[in-house]
């Protein structure tokens, strides 16, 4: 065999594993997707329910709460960035990086600065190598996010904003993620966590529009307190498991096109092999024809 | 007789629905038990041993630890973090 023949076979054979490799991968976070979106459909009565309960106490009440008043003058804020624990998804980490990158750059063109705390391990390394500070990191369950992590992520930012920005506190949360938006689209999406936009009218309480007037227990203000962090809870769980699924989400989608890749590799490079191989015969014979010239010649 | 409605919700999914007679919930002021008609109500619960009597008297135990407890139109909603049915 030729040397051109063998080095195109080496590579339409390299191409066939990698094809077995990415169409496998494809298949996993496709069988993923269904999984986690479940889980974010799983959560929503509960982000319903809280929702529910904290329009309600604003609604009905007029307390001021520390968490929901827009500070006179930020001088430090959060930024949240949801990215996941591996790659091989196609945009998905550089995007809601850059995502937070524009976001940092503002905050900063007002004068703000800008405190990081990263979920997974993408963007975590990205941080390390630029030796860029971040205050939490959170790696190891970005696949499948458990409500525990939620609560130990919005506990350390909590805590952070009940600080005076003289204390190392901050004054403005952001969350930066990947939002899922269909099969075919995650979008990187940045909302501001805290202070609490006025929660009045923040959602449709749902069917019955008007809430009815709530007796509290034991008063306004002490369920608005122990509701609100609850509140920022969901909203964070929701947020990671909305990444979690837009990550399967944009493995699928990756590794599909690498596959398509693959397969055009192999087409193409089968092609050649091909043209080598019947170049290879034509030389053959012509060697053949010609010594078979050369002998009869010769007699 | 009027019957609530009540959910039992969890962070990461609904533990429980279903229709009841009674509720008996502990908040943080004590206990309280809530039948049809109740008024609308939001209370912060204790250490979250909350009671359902099924509307066939069929008695049934949710644990809902720095949870809340809503009351409206009766149906009673019980959210909690880490809400699990005791068994």
């Amino acid at each position: 065999m030729g040397a051109q023949l063998r080095v195109y076979t080496q590579k339409i054979k390299s191409a066939q594993t990698t094809k077995k490799i990415t169409k496998a991968m494809e298949l996993i976070a496709a069988s993923r997707i269904a999984k986690a979106q479940a889980r974010v459909a799983a959560s929503a009565p509960y982000s319903r329910a809280i929702t529910r309960a904290v329009s309600a106490v604003a609604t009905y009440s007029n307390v001021d709460h520390p968490l929901t008043t827009e500070p006179e003058k930020i001088e430090r804020a959060a930024v949240l960035i949801l990215a996941s624990d591996r790659g091989l998804a196609g945009a998905f980490n550089s995007q809601v990086l850059r995502e937070a990158n524009e976001l940092a750059e503002l905050l900063r063109s007002q004068g703000k600065e800008v405190v990081y705390y990263l979920v997974g391990r993408k963007a975590v390394g990205y941080f390390q190598f630029r030796k860029r500070a971040s205050e939490g990191q959170w790696v190891g369950e970005s696949e499948s996010p458990t409500f525990a992590t939620a609560h130990e992520i919005s506990a350390a930012l909590l805590e952070k904003f009940s600080l005076d920005a003289s204390e190392g506190g901050v004054d403005e949360i952001h969350i930066v993620y990947n939002r899922l938006v269909s099969m075919m689209s995650q979008v990187p999406e940045v909302t501001r966590l805290l202070p609490l936009e006025i929660v009045e009218g923040m959602e449709e309480p749902g069917d019955n529009a008007i809430l009815p007037l709530y007796d509290f227990e034991p008063d306004a203000a002490s369920v608005l307190d122990a509701l609100l962090p609850v509140y920022i809870e969901s909203r964070i769980f929701n947020a990671l498991l909305q990444s979690a699924a837009a990550k399967h989400a944009a493995t699928q989608k990756a590794m599909s096109s690498a596959s398509d890749n693959a397969d055009k590799l192999i087409t193409d490079y089968t092609r050649l092999r091909n043209n080598a191989r019947q170049a290879e015969i034509t030389q053959q014979i012509s060697e053949i024809v010609g010594g078979a010239d050369a002998l009869s010649s010769a007699k | 007789m009027a019957s609530l409605k009540v959910s039992v919700v969890g962070a990461d999914q609904e533990v429980w629905s279903g229709t009841a007679s009674m509720v008996v919930a502990r908040t943080i002021e004590g206990e309280i038990g809530i039948l049809p008609g109740h008024e609308p109500m939001l209370a912060i619960l204790g250490d979250g041993e909350v009671r359902v009597t099924g509307e066939d008297g069929k008695k049934l135990t949710a644990t809902a630890a720095d949870g809340f407890l809503s009351v409206e139109n009766d149906t009673v909603t019980i959210v909690a973090g880490n809400a699990s049915l005791v068994k």
